[in-house]
């Protein structure tokens, strides 16, 4: 895993986010190395969304910097952020009333000066980004027609289309079914892999965290309650005590351990 | 199964431009031969007309019908950034208060009694320019005060701004003398019906000015519509353009407020009649809504001036008797389509 990780090109350095009085992120820091695997979790309410929002200039951070590539996230311009980072929401039921296509070429928008027309290296990135993420298909459907497991992917395309080197993708797989889950966690991994994307993932599935990727951020009340290796955090001392729940762990024939799924005989009525 | 789609969706865009510049061209030709007094063409061409008749042709029908193109054109250019930056087509100028600042804005100099001009543009327009401004300001202002912006906020704020507004108004006319409320009355009762090319060339700048504006936006209007968040994190600096749009639509719709009292509606239909024909890309729905705007807005005045000729109704009771319908049945059917 050394071998494909570069050096730091995200460092969050003591910030703090506020909403209102509301203190969402308190002296959080963390060190992202280029190409590496990030799984973000931590209970409800912790700050991960807020976290990766402020890592991509989206909020006002209180106090503390963040680095991007070495420089201060605030001076660089917004066009600027967005050819190196690119913001992955949910992909929710939000109206998107354009063809998928399109739709990806918009992630082209940080390349375009205002008065440029749409270039042929543009339409390029964007149907290499559709073919990579296979969203060919249905790239002449409206977005919002979509599935959610396909609004998924083509969100993931249009921020490969963008040429970002850093996806911050907020709970890429919650809604989707196990088939479209296991999709784009793959897809996801090829990109880590083939192309040096550097990830950082948002996630409440654990065992997605602890099989995918190589490193674990947990945050707990806004602050980081743990970090370190992905195999690592598989550990009642780690995830008990970030979650306050006692976690059951076995090992696959990989030796690599996984959180039991719960339930069935020991419930009760509640 | 996808290809044909997109083929039907291109020769809707090229059939509703060609209907659309068919109509404008129809319009401005008719129009200004009709009323109370109808023209034919060739009375016109050949210098037939008496002096009198030549009068309320080029001095009356034609200003007037190029007043309400720059107006319709402007209204509806207007509407569709709102709608397309609130992501709602209940959002115009006209629900969220924003023309009641403007009216306050205008009514304000005139009881003042202010006839200074900025670069040729009257005190009124000056006035209404700022109202608008400060409409726009109070309204998204109390909008993102409250986490998590919701239509029901938006449209209450509006709404409560609108109230403010024209309670302002109220009090203004109330401490004026008799001349002073007679000037403001007259003016709020808008219409279109002008003498000369004064007001036309007056309007022309904020509407050019404005207009432009929101065209080399069209880009980022495009991303508004994906949320602010996929927006921001495509490279818009969402806060900047927001606040350039505003003062761009301020512009305009203050122009025409000034020059046309308050006309409404045209600001929600046009562009969202556009918008389920041809689809969401501001670079055809902006010249689509700005063309059916100005289009929409003749027809109107038109009707309004002939219906019950001599006399003739204002083109705001025309555009509220088809527009509030509309807005009632996008009422409706919003929740479900914008979720």
């Amino acid at each position: 895993m050394g071998v494909k990780v570069g050096p730091p090109i995200l460092e969050v350095r003591h910030v703090a986010v506020r909403f209102g009085r509301k203190e969402v992120l308190r002296g959080v820091s963390v060190t992202v190395k280029a190409g590496s695997h990030v799984a973000i979790i931590g209970p409800n309410g912790a700050g991960k969304s807020t976290l990766l929002k402020a890592m991509d200039g989206l909020l006002p951070v209180a106090s503390g910097e963040i680095l991007l590539g070495g420089r201060l996230l605030s001076a660089w311009s917004r066009k600027e952020v967005a050819r190196k980072v690119a913001y992955v929401p949910q992909a929710d039921g939000r109206v998107l009333p354009f063809p998928a296509r399109d739709f990806v070429l918009m992630g082209r928008y940080p390349h375009l000066s205002p008065l440029s027309a749409i270039r042929r290296q543009d339409r390029d990135a964007a149907d290499d980004a559709m073919r990579v993420t296979g969203t060919v298909q249905f790239a002449d459907r409206r977005v919002d027609t979509l599935s959610g497991g396909e609004r998924q992917k083509l969100f993931i395309a249009a921020a490969i289309a963008q040429g970002a080197e850093i996806l911050l993708l907020d709970e890429p797989t919650t809604f989707l079914d196990p088939r479209h889950q296991a999709d784009v966690l793959a897809l996801l991994a090829r990109l880590n892999r083939d192309r040096g994307v550097t990830l950082l993932t948002v996630t409440h599935d654990i065992n997605a965290a602890a099989l995918w990727a190589d490193e674990v951020l947990a945050l707990k009340d806004g602050a980081v309650a743990w970090s370190g290796r992905a195999a690592d955090a598989m550990d009642n001392r780690v995830l008990g005590a970030v979650f306050d729940h006692e976690f059951s762990f076995a090992t696959r024939d990989d030796g690599r351990r996984f959180v039991l799924p719960e339930g069935g005989a020991q419930r009760d009525g509640g | 199964m996808a290809g044909p789609e997109k083929r039907r969706g291109h020769g809707t865009a090229a059939a509703l431009f060609g209907a659309l510049l068919v109509s404008l061209v129809l319009s401005m030709l008719l129009a200004p031969l009709a009323g109370m007094k109808g023209y034919s063409p060739s009375d016109v061409l050949s210098g037939a007309l008496s002096a009198a008749d030549e009068g309320i042709f080029w001095k009356v029908r034609v200003p007037r019908v190029l007043l309400s193109l720059v107006a319709g054109a402007a209204l509806a250019l207007s509407g569709m950034t709102f709608q397309s930056m609130f992501r709602n087509p209940l959002a115009t100028p006209y629900t969220l208060g924003v023309a009641s600042g403007g009216s306050f804005g205008a009514a304000l100099t005139l009881k003042l009694g202010l006839v200074f001009s900025v670069f040729g543009l009257p005190a009124t327009s000056i006035g209404a320019f700022l109202g608008c401004l400060l409409a726009v300001t109070l309204v998204y202002g109390v909008t993102k005060l409250k986490q998590g912006f919701s239509t029901a906020t938006m449209l209450l704020a509006g709404v409560a701004v609108g109230f403010l507004f024209s309670s302002v108004l109220m009090f203004l006319q109330y401490m004026s003398d008799f001349a002073e409320t007679f000037r403001i009355v007259r003016w709020l009762m808008g219409g279109l019906d002008i003498v000369g090319y004064r007001q036309v060339l007056e309007l022309l700048p904020l509407v050019g000015v404005g207009g432009i504006a929101v065209v080399l936006h069209v880009r980022e209007l495009n991303l508004l519509v994906t949320g602010d968040d996929l927006a921001a994190g495509r490279g818009v600096d969402v806060a900047t353009v927001r606040r350039r749009l505003f003062f761009a639509t301020s512009l305009m719709v203050g122009g025409v407020v000034a020059t046309c009292g308050p006309i409404g509606f045209v600001g929600m239909m046009s562009p969202h009649i556009c918008r389920m024909l041809i689809g969401s890309d501001h670079r055809l729905l902006a010249p689509a809504a700005t063309l059916l705007g100005a289009v929409f807005l003749t027809v109107c005045d038109t009707v309004a001036r002939t219906i019950i000729a001599p006399a003739e109704i204002p083109v705001g009771v025309i555009t509220a008797l088809l527009g509030g319908p509309f807005f009632l049945w996008l009422l409706t059917r919003s929740d479900a389509e914008r979720g």
